[in-house]
Order: C-alpha cells, then sequence, then structure tokens
C-alpha cells in the first residue's frame, strides 16, 4: 500500500478512516477520541448513568457489545458483563469464547447464562417448537434473561451494544409500518419500572461502520460472522436500504434518528406498547405481565418439551456472498 | 492481491493497483457496510492497494436486534 492522501482533520497526519457524516477523516488516536466524545455525549445528554451506578452489559461477543463494554470500563464507569448462551450451534460457542477472552485479558467479570442449562432448551428449538422467527424468539429470551440478572444482581442500568444503524432500521420498519406504540418506545434510555431495570444504548451516536472500526483501531478481536439464523430478516433488509441511502446523502441516518428523537418522539409520550397497561406478575417467574403466565415462561413450556433441533435445520436461506 | 471476504470467508485474487472505494464498487459492495484492512492496517477510501497486498474487506453489518 502507498501513502494516502487523506489526513486526519484534527491533527493533519495520515487518517486510516473517512467518515463522510462528519465529512472528515482520522487518523487512530483522533478516531478514538471521536468516538469516546460521542458515547460521553449520548451518555450525558440522555442521562444514562452516572459513575455510581452499578453497570451491566449485555455480551455478545460482537463487535457492538464488546465496544461498548471497552468505552465505558475506558471512560471510568464499573461495568460488568453478561453472556447469554443461545445454543446456536457453532456461532454460540465462538461467540462465547470472544467474550471470555474479551473479558479475561481486562480482569474483567463476565457473567454467563446458558438458555439449555437454565431453561432446558435453545434458539434453534424455541424457534422450531413456538413456530417462531428465530429472531423473535432469540429477543423474547435475551430480554428476560438480561432483565432478570440485572435485577437479581442488584445492577442499576443494564447496557446494550444498539448503535445507530440499529435504531435507525428499527424506527425504519416501525415507520413504515406506522407502529405508534413502538416507536414510542424507541428511545436512547427505557426508566426503570417494577420488573424492569433501566435501559440504556450509549452507542446510539455511532455507526456499525464507527464500532466496527473502534474494535479493529483498538485490537479487540470479536466475532465478524453473522449469526446464521439472521440472514435475510427484515432488519438486515432496512439496513441495506438506509445504507444505500446513506452512500450518497451522508449525515442521512443520524437525521433521521435523531430528528425523530427531539421532534417526534416528545408527541409519542405515552403512547407506548406498556404505557396505561396495568400489570401483574406471572405466577411462574414473578416477571412483569398483562397475563397469568408471561411469554417467556410460555415459550419456555413450549420448547423446553420439544426434542433439541440443530441449528441446520431452521437456519433461513442465506443472501448469498456479499 | 490477495482479497479476504466474509459471510461466507472466501478469498479473491484481485489484479492491478485499486483505490479502496474503487475496490468496493468493482465488488458491488456499499462503502458504509464494509471496512477494509490492508496488511493489517484500517485503511481510508482514497487508500491505493497495490499488488503483493494483503486485503480485507470486512462487513460490518449485524443482523440481530
Amino acid at each position: 500500500m502507498v501513502a494516502v492522501g487523506s489526513k486526519c482533520r484534527t491533527c493533519r497526519g495520515p487518517a486510516i478512516i473517512d467518515l463522510p457524516r462528519h465529512n472528515a477523516n482520522f487518523c487512530a488516536e483522533h478516531f478514538l477520541e471521536l468516538c469516546r466524545r460521542q458515547v460521553t455525549k449520548a451518555i450525558e445528554h440522555f442521562a444514562m448513568m452516572t459513575r455510581d451506578d452499578k453497570v451491566l452489559v449485555a455480551v455478545s461477543g460482537g463487535k457492538d457489545s464488546l465496544a461498548v463494554w471497552d468505552l465505558l470500563i475506558e471512560l471510568g464507569y464499573h461495568a460488568d458483563g453478561l453472556y447469554v448462551g443461545l445454543g446456536i450451534g457453532d456461532y454460540s460457542e465462538t461467540s462465547a469464547e470472544y467474550a471470555r477472552a474479551f473479558a479475561a485479558e481486562r480482569n474483567l467479570n463476565l457473567i454467563e447464562v446458558k438458555l439449555r442449562d437454565e431453561y432446558g432448551y435453545d434458539v434453534p428449538t424455541a424457534a422450531k417448537a413456538t413456530r417462531r422467527v428465530p429472531c423473535s424468539a432469540c429477543g423474547m429470551s435475551k430480554r428476560h434473561v438480561f432483565d432478570k440478572a440485572a435485577l437479581d444482581g442488584g445492577y442499576t442500568v443494564l447496557v446494550t451494544g444498539h448503535n445507530l444503524d440499529d435504531e435507525a432500521a428499527v424506527l425504519f420498519g416501525n415507520t413504515l409500518h406506522w407502529d405508534v406504540e413502538y416507536l414510542a418506545r424507541q428511545l436512547p434510555v427505557l426508566e426503570a419500572r417494577p420488573g424492569f431495570p433501566k435501559k440504556v444504548k450509549p452507542l446510539v451516536r455511532l455507526t456499525e461502520r464507527e464500532t466496527a472500526a473502534w474494535c479493529i483501531v483498538r485490537g479487540i478481536d470479536y466475532l465478524v460472522d453473522e449469526c446464521p439464523m439472521a440472514a435475510g430478516n427484515k432488519h438486515l433488509a432496512y439496513k441495506a436500504a438506509l445504507n444505500t441511502i446513506e452512500e450518497t446523502s451522508p449525515g442521512t441516518k443520524a437525521g433521521f434518528y435523531f430528528n425523530f428523537i427531539d421532534n417526534m418522539a416528545p408527541l409519542l409520550a405515552g403512547r407506548a406498547v406498556a404505557d396505561g397497561q396495568a400489570l401483574g406478575s406471572c405466577s411462574n417467574c414473578g416477571a412483569p405481565t398483562t397475563g397469568s403466565v408471561c411469554a417467556f415462561c410460555r415459550l419456555v413450556e413450549t420448547a423446553s418439551a420439544h426434542a433439541p433441533v440443530p441449528v441446520e435445520l431452521v437456519m433461513k436461506k442465506g443472501r448469498g456472498p456479499r | 492481491m490477495k482479497v479476504l471476504l466474509r459471510n461466507p470467508r472466501r478469498e479473491i485474487e484481485v489484479v492491478g493497483v485499486h483505490r479502496v472505494h474503487a475496490l468496493l464498487a468493482k465488488l458491488d459492495l456499499n462503502r458504509e457496510s464494509h471496512l477494509v484492512i490492508c496488511n493489517g492496517t484500517l485503511v481510508p477510501g482514497d487508500a491505493e492497494l497495490l499488488d503483493g497486498d494483503i486485503v480485507e474487506v470486512r462487513p460490518v453489518i449485524s443482523g440481530g436486534v
């Protein structure tokens, strides 16, 4: 490789990354500084947490969760990790290894919960047994385990690695359907309620390209391969659509999401799915629910009674090389 | 040059000198969805990739929510 022409906006040294939405290029040092600044701004602007909070980070072994854990530790927060073993074949085994290695190298505390050991099922089996889309069974399982682990462990804040692309894609999907109740819940902070921990998304000001670059520059090994069960899901299609626009109109994703947060979300306050609903307690696990038994316990009952299903049997048809 | 692609993992040979943006265009890949690593270092869009370089085109999009 020969020398590049682009210079760092801050120091004028050779750049390692171009960020069209900032109309700027950055060297490694000043790119990391930009990321720290963006995360700090998100945490402070949305009152996500303080350094007195006991923080639990949901960790998958992928770039976003490891980047946010790394950033929080760097910024002086006290944060443990939580890894949920989803039982998605080799993918889960490998992702667990990345999460464990990250924690061990930094002497951080990683809590592990395996669905098969704890609840008698895994995600491929749940998808097959309940005839749910795999991502739906997975999401419900993770949310329940995250909430329970945070509350049981006395954590005051639960952090997830959702980035700007994730939030813009979900917003895009909810807008396509004018799903007002879900739009009203799409905030970077969900305050604690009885049975639910406070949930925050410190990466909302960083794109996936930036969180991946953070990991590469910081030397963080993460699982690059995509979940074999996610191939072809709508969320990926929404991201691809937004990135097609972003490529010719940099800043579109940030404008779409942050203008929603500033201008639209206040108008939707009080319209969220859970708002105004009287929640009781699940007769089985005690989690908040509108019925007598929560959706997670119903999923566990069905999935744990089903013979284990290998991931290959419920994998979607892939999108082919890209 | 050797170019490593992911999802699925595979290696291709690309002949000639390319800038990063031109390589992505040639492979029909979105710039916003990929990073390019050359000889172990992240490189910006105008970096020139030469024969003999070890290049990885890394997708950055993940599917879960």
